[in-house]
């Protein structure tokens, strides 16, 4: 409760610390080509390694340091974003919506439209979601919206599932009982009644799954099945820092907290929002 | 002048072939309240739900009629039933918070069934629901219909689900059991509210409950109903002086009375109770659908 109350007041540090990173990625993601100090694609064997600012041999303008092709490590990262970012909100969203419309017409509905999109639930959630991804990216090619559509086909079973439950709960209640006598049709009482009453866990479901989503796409350019261009990704600077680990550990470091950092925070920041949406904790 | 319900010869069973319902007939004349009684279980909610069209799935109507105003609900579609019971029926439920919808304002829920269902005016709608809050009592209307229902008492959102049955002006209002989730304290005040606005707009009432004492205050007819069937049924004033079956007798007889609130306090006889399942349990072994 104390939280909440927190929340409400605007004044919860996780809202403000979860929030403050993501819009400062955004921003650096959208305005890349402003803000980022260097061409993130420039090599220069002269530059190659540099250490982090404040270490000893670091060059001005190259802040976080340089890989083992001399190209700038922060501006790399601050690319990168941009792919990060768009694949969340591209992927995340679509599933969320598939997964949310099964979910509430399954949990409101019930009857046979519930037993059949329970039953594929079931089956698409027996494959193992990683080696899903692999597969179907393989599959469709490497492309950004390949990588997008395969985060969607799988993930839109995490909504499908949590507001199948909660719609079937709210399916439950006396005011749903009274709508029905008022004469409204089910699908009004679904969008009208229901619907708001599960918005704030799609909202928090939504905001971990941007951060899942950044999280696929790290892995699948880890393991060189993202997008087949030289556009940096965060998955693809820690492969290559993987590599150079002993020689220049920033460029492992540096791409694993921006990751970690973000994934954590659209996980607090969904939570947060969830909160502060559910009238019953405001 | 028809009757405002008329159920004839209701039977309802599970899927498990148990009758929920046994042939019950009750009849609500226009303005009149007509008291449901009997312990937990024996089928008040279901006479309700079965009046207003939301039976639960697993509940089977076998046989029997239900006319609003002389309309045959079984001989409307889906759709001409929905509009009817819509128009001419409402609920006040048992448990107010569960009854309003915990993400929406008090007002736009009350006005949303009348805008949208019966077509009205926004600003005639808004008119009318400030009208009936004031006469349930609401002294700060502008604060309520502002509110989430988690901001009110008990006893307000009870109130404001009263404002709301009466406010499209319906020919029968089902209260399922109105005061049991209040405070002690809150009961009366809402007891006499209903009774209120049941003379000013003179709706029929089907007024559910267990409790004889609110049965002896707010109706004029009472049906007694034991295990789905109708044992007994009479004028309220008669039923209490002259009460002709032997568990509506040991039912009065286990109910406090003000005077003397322990003397008088006994279970429903266990011989009673006996002779009732026995008598139940020959019904049903005769029972056929539509012979019953
Ligand atoms: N959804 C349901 N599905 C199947 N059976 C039910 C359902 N709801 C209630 N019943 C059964 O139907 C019978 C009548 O229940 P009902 O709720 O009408 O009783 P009641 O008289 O309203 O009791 P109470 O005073 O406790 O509210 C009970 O035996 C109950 O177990
Ligand atoms: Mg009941």
């Amino acid at each position: 409760m104390d939280e909440a109350r927190i929340a409400r007041r605007g004044l919860s540090p996780r809202l403000w610390l979860a929030g403050g990173w993501l819009l400062l990625a955004l921003l650096a993601a959208i305005f890349a080509p402003l803000i980022a100090p260097q061409d993130p694609l420039a090599q220069d064997l002269m530059l190659e390694r540099l250490p982090p600012f404040w270490l000893d041999g670091a060059e001005p303008g190259y802040w976080l340091g340089t890989d083992s092709l001399g190209r700038d490590l922060l501006s790399r990262l601050i690319f990168g974003g941009r792919i990060a970012f768009i694949v969340a909100f591209a992927a995340a969203t679509s599933a969320c919506l598939i997964g949310s419309a099964l979910g509430l017409i399954a949990g409101y509905f019930g009857g046979w439209a519930d037993r059949i999109i329970s039953r594929v639930v079931d089956v698409w959630m027996a494959f193992p979601p990683v080696l899903f991804a692999i597969l179907l990216v393989a599959v469709l090619g490497t492309s950004l919206s390949s990588v997008i559509l395969a985060i969607a086909i799988i993930d839109w079973t995490r909504f499908c599932r949590v507001i199948r439950a909660e719609a079937m709960s709210q399916a439950r209640m006396d005011y749903v009982e009274s709508a029905r006598i008022a004469g409204y049709g089910r699908t009004g009482i679904m969008l009208r009644e229901v619907l708001p009453n599960v918005l704030p866990s799609v909202v928090a479901l939504l905001s971990l799954e941007m951060g899942i989503a950044v999280i696929v796409e790290a892995i699948l350019s880890f393991v060189n099945l993202s997008i087949s261009t030289d556009d940096p990704t965060w998955g693809s600077i820690i492969a290559e820092g993987r590599l150079s680990i002993h020689q220049a550990w920033w460029v492992l470091v540096f791409p694993l907290i921006t990751l970690i950092l973000t994934v954590l925070s659209f996980s607090q920041f969904g939570e947060a929002l969830k909160a502060r949406f559910d009238p019953v904790l405001r | 002048m028809s009757a405002c319900l008329d159920i004839r010869g209701l039977s309802a069973v599970l899927p498990n072939g148990q009758r929920v319902l046994r042939s019950v007939s009750l009849t609500v004349q226009p303005g009149e309240v007509r008291a449901l009684v009997g312990e937990s279980g024996a089928g008040k909610t279901m006479i309700g739900k079965a009046v207003l069209g939301v039976l639960p799935k697993s509940v089977r109507v076998v046989e029997g009629d239900m006319l609003i105003e002389g309309e045959d609900l079984g001989q409307l579609d889906a759709k001409a039933r929905r509009t009817l019971i819509g128009a001419r029926t409402a609920l006040i439920p048992q448990d107010p918070l569960t009854a309003l919808n915990p993400s929406r304002r008090i007002g736009p829920q009350m006005t949303d069934r009348l805008v949208r269902i019966l077509g009205w005016s926004g600003e005639r709608a808004d008119k009318r629901i400030r009208q009936l809050l004031d006469e349930v009592q609401i002294r700060d209307p502008e604060r309520v219909l502002k509110s989430y229902p988690h901001e009110l008492s008990g006893g307000m959102r009870q109130r404001v689900l009263i404002a709301a049955a009466f406010a499209a002006e319906p020919r029968l209002i089902v209260a399922d059991e109105p005061t049991t989730a209040l405070d002690v304290t809150v009961q009366k005040q809402i007891l006499r509210l209903i009774a209120q606005l049941q003379r000013d707009h003179g709706t029929a009432i089907l007024f559910v409950t267990h409790d004889l004492g609110v049965v002896a205050k707010i109706s004029q007819k009472v049906s007694v109903l034991y295990a789905g069937k109708v044992v007994e049924e009479a004028e309220t004033a008669q039923l209490f002086a002259a009460p002709q079956h032997a568990y509506t007798r040991a039912l009065i007889a286990a109910t406090p009375r003000y005077t003397d609130p322990y003397a008088s306090l006994k279970p429903v006889d266990e011989s009673v109770l006996a002779g009732l399942a026995a008598e139940i349990a020959a019904a049903d072994q005769s029972w056929r659908p539509g012979h019953g």
